[in-house]
């Protein structure tokens, strides 16, 4: 069996699904983990140090195109496999099965990842695209990025669609964060629990936090 | 429960053949005893159809008692009805209420085409587990049961597996017409016994190929296809098989 023959096979797909999806995991830690420094309440000076440092040192520079490769390679091969798995099924049901045996989450992963990436777009313009070309892409002076998250959370809109990007990552995750697992084969009865408590954990604390972010910036609870 | 006669109404798929366009048809059946089977309901409903001169609505049955995986209808939105862990053969008209509409198709899934009416043609169940491959030929004397050592709970989780029937009720529930509950059941019984071992990675490997030749979907984990198998084939079993597919990937040969 070739890769090329693993990687096209249902199952193949699959693998690339749960693998990236656990990376993609991952970074969201940290990136949580860096912006809850607008929290040291010092004006936003830790907090720009690490945005600098992450914008100015080579080591998340190149992890940065891993994180694109990932996310990247998670759309497309998501968006493949949902259109190919709703194509299996020509002639559909008069009443349909419904939440009796699953959740309705887990039936709209498609769905919640394709709001995620509307998200994705406004944030990475909102946020990365400004900042990264005031790093050193383009000339000119690096933007103050805690000022600009300040200005950009003033307004009520901008704040609301953040915490439904949130919301729907929150569910993208409860049902992703185990399933990526089992998907890449963990089956084990001892691991079966703990993946299910820290998956449901995960789902809700950081998005939770992300969530926290504009909406302590629009109330003022962070200066 | 006390033993009653229930009168139902019936929405029913009628389906020529496979090239033609179903469509719903609804019949009144009367004085139907709620000890009855569901396919014993529908046996009367075809005699009277017979008498009628019509043409009776064909489905699958063959053993009636939840051990062939022969008997397939989706009624009221799931699988082999309205209890757990049950096939169409064992459900009783005890489950419905007097003057209720019953809901019946066929599963679907565009590996399963419709025969007729509600007969869908599961062979594709057939070619993924004969591309799997796996025959006992005893040669010499018969072994000593007992020379082969298997660990319990081994020998129980690969038991479980090999309850599944084949009946397809699980790609029928599956959003995305998946079969990976029964391969992975069929996978699993043999991958966790001795006697599977020597081929359990060109057997993952080829199971799976046929699978996705014969048109099922990718699985997503939803977990709907446990939640209506009538042998309560377990989700674990899907991860399980996922583990054997990315080993075998990585020992193949070429
Ligand atoms: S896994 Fe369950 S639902 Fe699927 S074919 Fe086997 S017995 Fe039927
Ligand atoms: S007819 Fe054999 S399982 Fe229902």
């Amino acid at each position: 069996m070739t890769w090329k023959q693993v990687f096209t096979s249902s199952v193949g797909k699959k693998l690339t699904m749960g693998f990236t999806g656990i990376f993609l995991i991952l970074f969201l830690v940290i990136h949580a983990g860096l912006n809850a420094c607008i929290w040291a309440n010092d004006g936003g000076e830790m907090f720009n140090a690490g945005a600098h440092f992450m914008g100015s040192n080579w080591v998340p520079r190149i992890l940065e195109i891993g994180l694109f490769a990932g996310l990247l390679l998670h759309i497309i091969q998501g968006l493949m496999l949902e259109m190919s798995n709703r194509s299996k099924r020509a002639t559909g049901y008069a009443v349909a099965y419904g939440n009796g045996g699953s959740k309705w989450y887990s039936r709209s992963m498609g769905l919640l990842g394709t709001i995620i990436l509307l998200f994705l777009v406004l944030h990475l313009s909102d946020f990365w695209y400004p900042n990264r070309s005031s790093q050193g892409f383009l000339l000119g002076e690096e933007i103050n990025l805690f000022t600009k998250m300040q200005q950009e959370f003033s307004e009520l809109w901008v704040v609301i669609v953040y915490v439904l990007g949130c919301i729907s990552l929150g569910y993208h995750l409860a049902h992703g964060f185990q399933s990526a697992f089992r998907t890449v084969g963990v089956h084990n009865k001892r691991y079966n629990l703990m993946l299910m408590t820290l998956g449901y954990a995960y789902s809700i604390v950081i998005p939770l936090a992300f969530a926290m972010m504009p909406v302590s910036m629009y109330l003022g609870w962070v200066h | 429960m006390e033993h009653q006669n229930i009168n139902l109404s019936l929405k029913v798929w009628r389906q020529k053949n496979s090239n033609s366009k179903g469509a719903f048809e609804t019949y009144k059946v009367n004085n139907i005893s709620t000890e009855m089977s569901f396919l014993e309901m529908f046996d009367v409903m075809n005699e009277e159809l017979i008498t009628e001169g019509k043409d009776p609505v064909t489905f699958d049955h063959d053993c009636r008692e939840g051990i062939c995986g022969a008997c397939s209808m989706y009624i009221n939105g799931k699988p082999h009805g309205p209890w757990e862990a049950n096939t169409t053969c064992q459900l009783h008209m005890r489950a419905f209420k007097d003057g209720e509409t019953i809901v019946v198709e066929p599963w679907r899934a565009n590996a399963f085409p419709v025969i007729k009416d509600l007969m869908v043609d599961r062979s594709a169940f057939d070619r993924i587990i004969q591309a799997g491959g796996y025959i006992s030929v005893n040669t010499g004397n018969a072994v000593d049961g007992n020379s082969m050592p298997i660990e319990k709970d081994k020998a129980d989780a690969s038991f479980a597996a090999a309850m599944c029937i084949g009946c397809g009720a699980c790609v029928a529930a599956c959003k995305n017409s998946s079969a990976m509950l029964f391969l992975s059941a069929k996978v699993s019984h043999l991958a966790l016994l001795p006697q599977g071992d020597p081929e359990r990675s060109t057997r993952v490997i080829n199971m799976v190929a046929q699978m996705d030749k014969e048109g099922f979907g990718a699985c997503t984990n939803t977990g709907a296809c446990e939640a209506t198998c009538p042998k309560e084939i377990s989700i674990t079993n899907i991860a399980r098989l996922n583990q054997e597919y990315l080993l075998a990937s990585f020992t193949a040969d070429k």
